[in-house]
């Protein structure tokens, strides 16, 4: 997928994540902002990475200000940001792309 | 050199020290030593008066000077005033190096940080730091070496000479002008003065900081105007209303109801709970509410307590008033209503050395059968991590943890499984506080584990129908929902040591590194 306009999901309450995703420049450009990066980071750039991979994006710079998300959030977090970039709101691909 | 908790401390730092590594927590049972003692200035005219102008007289006649050690207690809590009023002066006038030694310090002490930047402070004795404190050690900032100590442990210290204060400085809410310190009335009422009792009996110099000047004798004394000697009168000493804050409201929290329930039907199940038992608790959610549903089956069952400890609360101080306890013994009051408890004739204020000091002949803790207690992190060896967050920030305190742990014959640690996403059960604390060897049961929200060390305890539960886990099931739940955390990625310096009640070490902290991520 290509993103087509910046977009954001999520909030910064606790155990949630809030990505924004914009178009990139050829690569994925990933920055990462979390209150417990010591201990998750890596983690979550993986889940991050696997969910961006999963949806064939290539061309992004996302944004992510974790507050101790589980891997689960962070992935729909990802994925509703991106479909959000499309304008994607109907027939999402549930149990496909989405999983 | 490997402790008995398996850290490894580095021969550097026990050279530096001169201590030794933890042993395990009888290592130092029957060892005899000589009491350290103050040089004493006496005062025999009777001029009458040990009042000076200000804090910057006093500081002038105690003859401060570089590199000296300055005690402070924390009983104003987060409302204290007396150690940025001190320091404040100490930097003014231009002393360098100075030791703090305090029972505690919190965010209240934010503002002395620049002190620790430009030298004025170099090195810190606590029972932890919070706040900003906290972050400037886990930074390096402090040229020397943090130690933080227990409550009983700072006792020890002081009074077996390893450290002396040379002069101390006491916050007492009324005093006279002859040195007689209360705890009690004024504006800043905190209700017992006992973490400073150790700074009167061993302080080389003593200055009592007041905000409200009684006429003699302020009696009876809290600490006597014996080991005073001099007397400032300021306009504040702290906030009361951070000193001692209302009741706090029982948690509604019904995760934290829910581990307080375990809490409770442990406890009487167990073959402590009987009429004469003795219980401390802290002042956690779970605790507080734990103590409310214990008061209720003693009531029922007609259980009565011989005594209660503490770091003292409304719940504990009802007890008291509904006649269901003989005695509470106190070191803090964490409330209004235990400051309004203190006037109780079986309300008895004792001093820290009594209450958990290892290195006396015997301390109150040895005493109790049950203490409550919270944890940051509890690891499958039952270790417990009070001082440093998970991302490596000292952001903690000992406090009495390891000093009532190591008493009781019942140490219940409740912990929920998880904060957020950092697992509060996990293969191996951060940094040891209390040793694995004081904590008999964990319990959090998923299960309860109690120590393979204590097979009378697991024999005696087995008909409780309680959700019994072990500790390793627990921490494999935790893993499961939030997944294994990366150890955290610390520079190589050491900052800080974490000190046993004994002296001896039971952990290193090292500066905090900004993090990267293992691939880019």
């Amino acid at each position: 997928m290509e993103i087509i306009k910046p977009a954001v999901a999520g909030t910064l309450e606790s155990s949630d994540c809030q990505v924004t995703v914009e178009a990139g420049e050829g690569k994925i450009d990933f920055s990462l902002e979390s209150s417990v990066i010591n201990q998750y980071g890596n983690q979550i750039r993986r889940v991050v990475f696997e969910t961006l991979e999963n949806m064939e994006v290539k061309n992004v710079r996302i944004t992510i200000i974790d507050k101790g998300a589980l891997d689960c959030t962070i992935r729909a977090r990802v994925e509703g940001a991106v479909f959000r970039s499309v304008g994607q709101i109907d027939n999402l691909p549930w149990g496909g792309a989405i999983r | 050199m490997i402790n008995a908790v398996g850290r490894d401390i580095p021969e550097e730092i026990l050279e530096l020290t001169g201590k030794e590594v933890f042993h395990g927590n009888h290592y130092y049972d029957g060892y005899v030593y000589k009491k350290d003692g103050p040089n004493t200035k006496c005062v025999i005219n009777s001029i009458g008066s040990k009042l000076v102008t200000s804090i910057k007289e006093a500081l002038e006649k105690c003859e401060i000077r570089d590199g000296m050690t300055l005690g402070f207690h924390h009983h104003f809590r987060e409302g204290d005033y007396i150690v940025n009023m001190v320091m404040e002066e100490v930097h003014r006038m231009g002393i360098k190096d100075i030791t703090i030694c305090a029972s505690s310090l919190g965010k209240a002490h934010d503002p002395i940080v620049p002190y620790i930047e430009d030298g004025t402070i170099t090195n810190i004795q606590s029972s932890g730091v919070r706040g900003k404190i906290g972050e400037a050690i886990s930074n390096g900032k402090l040229k020397g070496l943090a130690i933080m100590r227990s409550h009983g442990g700072r006792v020890r210290a002081i009074e077996s000479g390893e450290i002396r204060i040379d002069i101390a400085f006491i916050g007492t809410p009324t005093c006279d002008e002859y040195g007689n310190c209360r705890g009690i009335g004024g504006k800043s009422n905190c209700g017992v003065l006992s973490y400073a009792m150790v700074d009167g009996d061993h302080a080389d110099k003593v200055v009592a900081i007041t905000d409200c000047l009684v006429p003699f004798p302020n009696f009876p004394a809290h600490i006597s105007m014996t080991k005073v000697d001099y007397v400032v009168k300021v306009d504040e000493i702290g906030n009361s209303e951070k000193i001692a804050t209302g009741a706090a409201k029982p948690t509604t929290d019904m995760r934290k109801l829910m581990m307080a329930e375990y809490c409770t039907q442990f406890i009487i199940n167990s073959p402590y709970f009987k009429d004469g038992f003795s219980y401390q608790t802290g002042v956690g959610g779970a605790s507080i509410a734990s103590t409310i549903s214990l008061a209720k089956i003693m009531k029922e069952r007609n259980v009565r307590m011989r005594f209660g400890v503490g770091g003292l609360t409304k719940p504990m101080c009802d007890l008291l008033i509904n006649n269901q306890v003989d005695a509470l013994l106190d070191t803090q009051d964490f409330d209004l209503s235990a400051v309004e408890s203190v006037k109780n004739l079986r309300h008895f204020r004792i001093s820290v050395g009594e209450y958990a000091d290892p290195f006396n002949k015997g301390a109150v803790v040895n005493k109790l059968d049950f203490v409550i207690l919270a944890a940051l992190e509890v690891d499958v060896h039952f270790n417990c991590n009070v001082v440093v967050g998970s991302n490596g920030m000292i952001t903690g305190a000992q406090g009495g943890h390891p000093d009532t742990a190591a008493g009781a014959k019942c140490t219940i640690v409740i912990a929920p499984l998880l904060q957020g996403r950092i697992p509060a059960i996990c293969t191996d604390v951060t940094t040891v506080t209390t040793p694995g060897e004081s904590v008999d049961v964990v319990i959090t929200d998923y299960g309860i584990a109690i120590n393979p060390r204590r097979q009378d305890l697991i024999e005696a539960m087995k008909d409780a129908e309680l959700p019994f886990k072990t500790i390793e099931e627990l921490r494999n739940i935790a893993y499961s929902i939030a997944g294994e955390p990366d150890k955290v990625q610390f520079g190589k310096r050491i900052v800080g040591i974490i000190e046993s009640r004994d002296g001896t070490i039971m952990d290193v902290v090292r500066q905090i590194k900004p993090f990267k991520f293992a691939e880019e």
